[in-house]
């Protein structure tokens, strides 16, 4: 993509492929990939919680891999494939992973849940069954102020045996409370 | 299409008869889908054509006098649209009536470094950045105050024209029964000193608000808050236009925790600068500047000192406490009987002495973060049982349970309290945590920790003294089959736009689908106080269970005539309308609002809430009382390594009375997202000043306003979790439903302190407990001196003569002895109105200063 030379210094004007659309779009050169995607390609699902890489709410993919957008020029995704969260449903239909956050209460706010939603969906497009450990390493970017992490990394989970087909679901407990009358044995540890 | 994964809750503990059809199952939450695709529209995702931006020039000094504010360099940098300073706004807001000491920006005197002074507005963010920078402010410098302490011994000069003692904002003493008589009667006496560093609600979302002018000189101002209606009330007094002139619109809030829920500067200029400039202005908060808007968990120095019988019994107690309030009111004032008000819910406390007092201080304003000035008396309450369990040779689960307030009564400080499962719940976590086996007999180490706490849920009084509801739902009703449903409530993650469309719907008989909200919009929403003292679910849920009735009822009228059949026999369930007896004979939902619209024409019903009068008639019985409260209990298993203090949460064993869990998939969420916040506090969390050193000014600055430096629990800090759910449905309560947002949130503190004893024998009288405070009690004790870090000293503090009341027991009638209700406050610049003079004027709006 190159410049018009009409341009005042310090502008671009470029061409952004995000969830596999073409937006042209003018921006000042200095400016970051989350600002692009929000001001000008009109795309306010990516959050920000800090833009200085602290917190994760500005994750998107790509060519892929979850990148903080905060941190990545607008100018350096030229002839990339981003995905935004606005890009992660299939038409109308949810991905997995919305899907499981959406009912399994790991979005409670829902701030920090675009951003974790992109580096999980990334996570589970390399492996599509991590255990607890791989998911704390994959999402150790993102903070959550609201859930606790719990849900949203059983959330994952579940997503993940969603999309194997398995019939995988979080355990009762999570739906209803641990029952408080249960006898010793079966909760010790 | 959804794995929506319905799970009933019902029939297990249940002591009401009556069995739910929605509420207590595991529905999605009803904005869920507008979440997890990126549609929910946060504050600074608003855009408008024309939209300016708005950046704030913020104090760089800690307290100084403004001499002279230059904007010349600003103003004349090409896409600078407009700026605006303090004097352009001279009124003064403040949540609380009693403390209105806020300018918008400020007009002569700067207070905190990052106190705002000015404001300039742009076409881009880039260039109203950069004009910020080239506003030249110049200062005089003033004496600055860093703690209570410094604020103690520094009356004059007065941070403000107010305060009950020169820096002192505010001083309680109440005392009920009679204490000295309680502490004869005790066999043991124990005293404590106990540190509560302040923290900070660290909501991911930064604070944003946009301004748009709009026909016939209104405004409009959506915002993140949590508290639109006061925001609204600020906007009025401060723009000096009448409220009907302007509308606030709540934006849903990327978490509040407390942080959004005072009117704010940065929402006043906007608004302002919307109407000077003619064009949309919106501003968003760095994370930098959100540190600075705070009003978070305030530094809490306490002074317990408990009688005991033999057997456990608490005879009496005198708490003394010292908050650091930061350079504001804020809320304050409430902070401060709140650090005394709750103590007695729990246990049974029959003479009760409470000293309070809150400081002004050169730093960002401190306010309400979840738990609103209980969890520090908390933690300073359940170390100290759990030291009165030891001395005494009883285990601290058992002490708890030998002093369980009970249902249905009125504590020593007139609290009337409701349903108290407090005792299921400790046995829920010691039989879960296998307590009995395992609690001091761990291996060096590993250790458990018990404490419990309770909550409001909603606070009894308004922040402003009216007798109109503080909740309002209204419902329209028409052929579509739809229904609508306006509240002025504000949904800030905690789910309460799922609890106000699960009680309409469960009530009609219809389903979540079939109803559309409207909230938090005070143009088209009747009045809810806000999203604060967890009062949500109670008020807006009587107010929406009695608009839904009312409709059910019309509905209901014309059905019956329709038909032939009586109203009582009516049944509204799975989107129909049918009799009891003969439920082929009925009409669907729609066919029977339509009977009602053609019968009574158009359809529409309005629900409210007041919460009842509290017993308590004495000055300051205004904070603490609740339509009913909250229990909650919690075990946490730590592991440290004694040689370099470090520990790890293992598991947390949590049981909270919810009296009826809405939808249980959201309230556990509430009860792990307070663990996780709780431990967060307990372990690490810490909003913290350094002086500069004298060359570099001697400012007061903030040691970490970022989210690196700020240290929080991630995904790798948070234990197992295993949360009970004690559903026994209050009656005082929609639904049975007490509020679960913020009570799990205190037993974690102490609970941990107390873990780490058990682990390794040293008592952390400090939050946050961190590795180097356990070493160094660790060191003490190897230096043969006692096992404990925390504070030694508490200062001499004249709280003033107490207001005494008779408790109950002694036959009192919930006044004071000798009643002060006509003395007033005293105040710099007139003397307070009393609420109740003020009343009987009729000047129901303007409590401040006469
Ligand atoms: S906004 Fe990018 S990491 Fe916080
Ligand atoms: S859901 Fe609110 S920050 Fe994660």
């Amino acid at each position: 993509m190159t410049s018009p030379t009409s341009l005042p210094p310090g502008v671009t004007a470029a061409v952004l492929r995000v969830n596999g659309e073409d937006y042209p779009v003018v921006f000042p050169t200095h400016h970051t990939l989350l600002e692009v995607l929000r001001e000008k390609c009109g795309l306010t699902g990516t959050k920000h919680g800090c833009e200085l890489g602290e917190c994760g709410a500005c994750a998107v993919r790509v060519d892929g891999e979850a990148v903080l957008s905060c941190l990545k020029l607008a100018v350096e995704a030229q002839g990339c494939a981003v995905q935004t969260v606005e890009g992660l449903q299939n038409d109308n239909e949810l991905h997995p992973l919305q899907r499981t956050f959406a009912d399994f209460g790991a979005a409670q706010c829902g701030y920090c849940t675009p951003g974790i939603l992109m580096v999980a969906s990334a996570l589970l497009d390399r492996n599509d069954d991590p255990d607890d450990a791989e998911i704390f390493e994959a999402l150790s970017g993102n903070l959550c102020r609201c859930t606790g992490y719990h849900r949203i990394v059983t959330a994952v989970r579940w997503a993940g045996a969603m999309a194997r087909g398995d019939d995988w679901r979080p355990p009762e407990e999570d739906f209803h409370g641990a029952d408080s009358q249960a006898p010793l044995a079966e909760r010790s540890g | 299409m959804v794995a929506n994964p319905k799970v009933a809750a019902l029939g297990r503990g249940l002591e009401s008869e009556e069995e739910y059809r929605l509420i207590g199952t595991a529905f999605r939450r009803v904005d869920g889908r507008a979440k997890v695709t990126g549609q929910t529209q946060f504050a600074d995702d608003l855009n408008f054509p024309r939209m300016a931006y708005v950046k704030l020039v913020r104090s760089t000094v800690p307290h100084a006098r403004i001499r002279n504010i230059d904007l010349s360099a600003a103003l004349a940098m090409d896409g600078v649209l407009g700026t605006l300073v303090g004097t352009e706004l001279p009124d003064k807001f403040g949540i609380l009536p009693v403390s209105e000491d806020e300018h918008a920006l400020a007009v002569d005197t700067v207070r905190f470094v990052g106190d705002p002074v000015a404001a300039v507005a742009a076409v881009s963010e880039d260039i109203a950045h950069e004009a910020a920078l080239a506003v030249k402010v110049e200062y005089e410098l003033l004496p600055t105050i860093s703690s209570f302490d410094e604020a103690l011994k520094t009356p004059e000069p007065q941070m403000h024209d107010y305060a009950d003692d020169g820096n002192i904002h505010k001083k309680v003493s109440l005392k009920f029964g009679d204490v000295e008589e309680g502490f004869e009667e005790a066999d043991v006496i124990l005293e404590d000193t106990c540190y509560f560093e302040g923290n900070t609600h660290l909501a991911m979302e930064q604070h944003s608000a946009v301004g748009v002018p709009e026909d016939e000189g209104r405004v409009t101002v959506y915002s993140s808050t949590q508290t639109p209606h006061y925001v609204h009330r600020a906007l009025t007094k401060v723009l000096g236009l009448p409220a009907s002139r302007i509308r606030v619109v709540a934006c849903s809030n990327g978490g509040g925790f407390g942080g959004k829920s005072d009117p704010f500067n940065h929402e006043m200029v906007v608004a302002k600068l919307a109407l000077k400039l003619g064009r949309p202005c919106k501003v968003t908060l760095t994370r930098e500047e959100v540190f600075y808007c705070h009003r978070g968990r305030h530094p809490v120095l306490m002074h317990l000192r408990t009688g005991f019988t033999k057997d456990g019994s608490i005879t009496s107690q005198h708490l003394r406490t010292a908050l650091d309030g930061g350079a504001f009111g804020s809320y304050g004032v409430a902070s401060t009987y709140y650090t005394g008000a709750l103590q007695t819910t729990t246990y049974r406390i029959p003479n009760y002495w409470f000293e309070g007092a809150r400081a002004f201080t050169n730093k960002p304003p401190c306010g309400p973060k979840r738990g609103h000035g209980t969890p520090q008396p908390r933690f300073a309450f359940e170390v100290h049982l759990d030291k009165a369990a030891h001395h005494l040779g009883i285990d601290p689960a058992e002490l708890r349970l030998r002093n369980l307030q009970p249902p249905d009564s009125v504590t020593a400080n007139w609290l009337r309290i409701g349903s108290i499962e407090l005792g299921e719940c400790i046995e829920a976590v010691v039989r879960g945590s296998v307590w009995k086996e395992r609690y001091g007999k761990l291996p060096e180490g590993r250790g458990l920790g018990l404490a419990c706490g309770a909550y409001l849920c909603g606070a009894g009084l308004p922040i402003y003294w009216n007798h109109m509801p503080q909740s309002g739902v209204q419902i329209k009703l028409d052929r579509s089959g739809c229904v609508a449903v306006f509240c002025g409530e504000t949904e800030i993650g905690q789910g309460s736009d799922s609890v106000l469309a699960a009680i309409v719907a469960e009530v009609l008989g219809i389903e979540l689908e079939d109803i559309r909200l409207c909230v938090g919009d005070t143009d088209l929403t009747p009045v809810d106080l806000g999203s604060y003292s967890s009062r949500v679910t109670m008020m807006v849920g009587h107010a929406a269970m009695q608009a839904a009735e009312r409709a059910r009822d019309t509905i209901a009228r014309a059905v019956a005539a329709q038909l032939e059949v009586p109203e009582t026999e009516l049944v509204f369930a799975d989107r129909r309308v049918f009799p009891a007896g003969d439920p082929d004979s009925g009409i669907d939902f729609s066919a029977a609002v339509v009977a009602a619209e053609a019968r009574f024409g158009t359809l529409g019903t309005t629900g409210s809430y007041i919460p009842p009068r509290a017993p308590g008639r004495y000055r300051g019985a205004g904070v603490g009382p609740s339509p009913t409260y909250s229990y909650s209990a919690a075990v946490v298993e730590v592991e440290v390594d004694p040689q370099t203090g470090v520990y790890d949460c293992r598991h947390v064993w949590m049981a909270h009375d919810i009296g009826q869990a809405i939808n249980p998939v959201l309230a556990l969420g509430q009860i792990e997202g307070s663990i996780y916040m709780g431990l967060g506090e307990a372990m690490m969390e810490e909003q913290v000043f350094r002086r500069l050193p004298r060359r570099l000014s001697s400012a007061l600055v903030h040691k970490m306003p970022s989210l690196l430096e700020y240290k929080s629990p991630g995904f790798h800090d948070m234990p197992r979790m295993t949360s009970y759910m004690i559903e026994s449905r209050d009656e005082r309560a929609p639904m049975g439903a007490k509020e679960v947002g913020q009570g799990p949130l205190l037993p974690i503190m102490p609970a941990v302190a107390n873990a780490i004893f058990d682990a390794v024998g040293v008592r952390v009288d400090q939050v946050p407990a961190t590795p180097e405070l356990i070493l160094k009690a660790l060191e003490a004790r190897a230096r043969g001196r006692p096992a404990r870090v925390g504070p030694t000293r508490f200062p001499k503090v004249d709280y003033g003569a107490p207001v005494e009341v008779p408790t109950p027991e002694q036959g009192g009638d919930g006044r004071a002895k000798h009643d002060p209700k006509h003395r007033g406050l005293r105040s710099a610049s007139g003397t307070m109105k009393d609420r109740e003079d003020a009343l009987k004027e009729r000047r129901s709006a303007t409590l401040t200063t006469a």
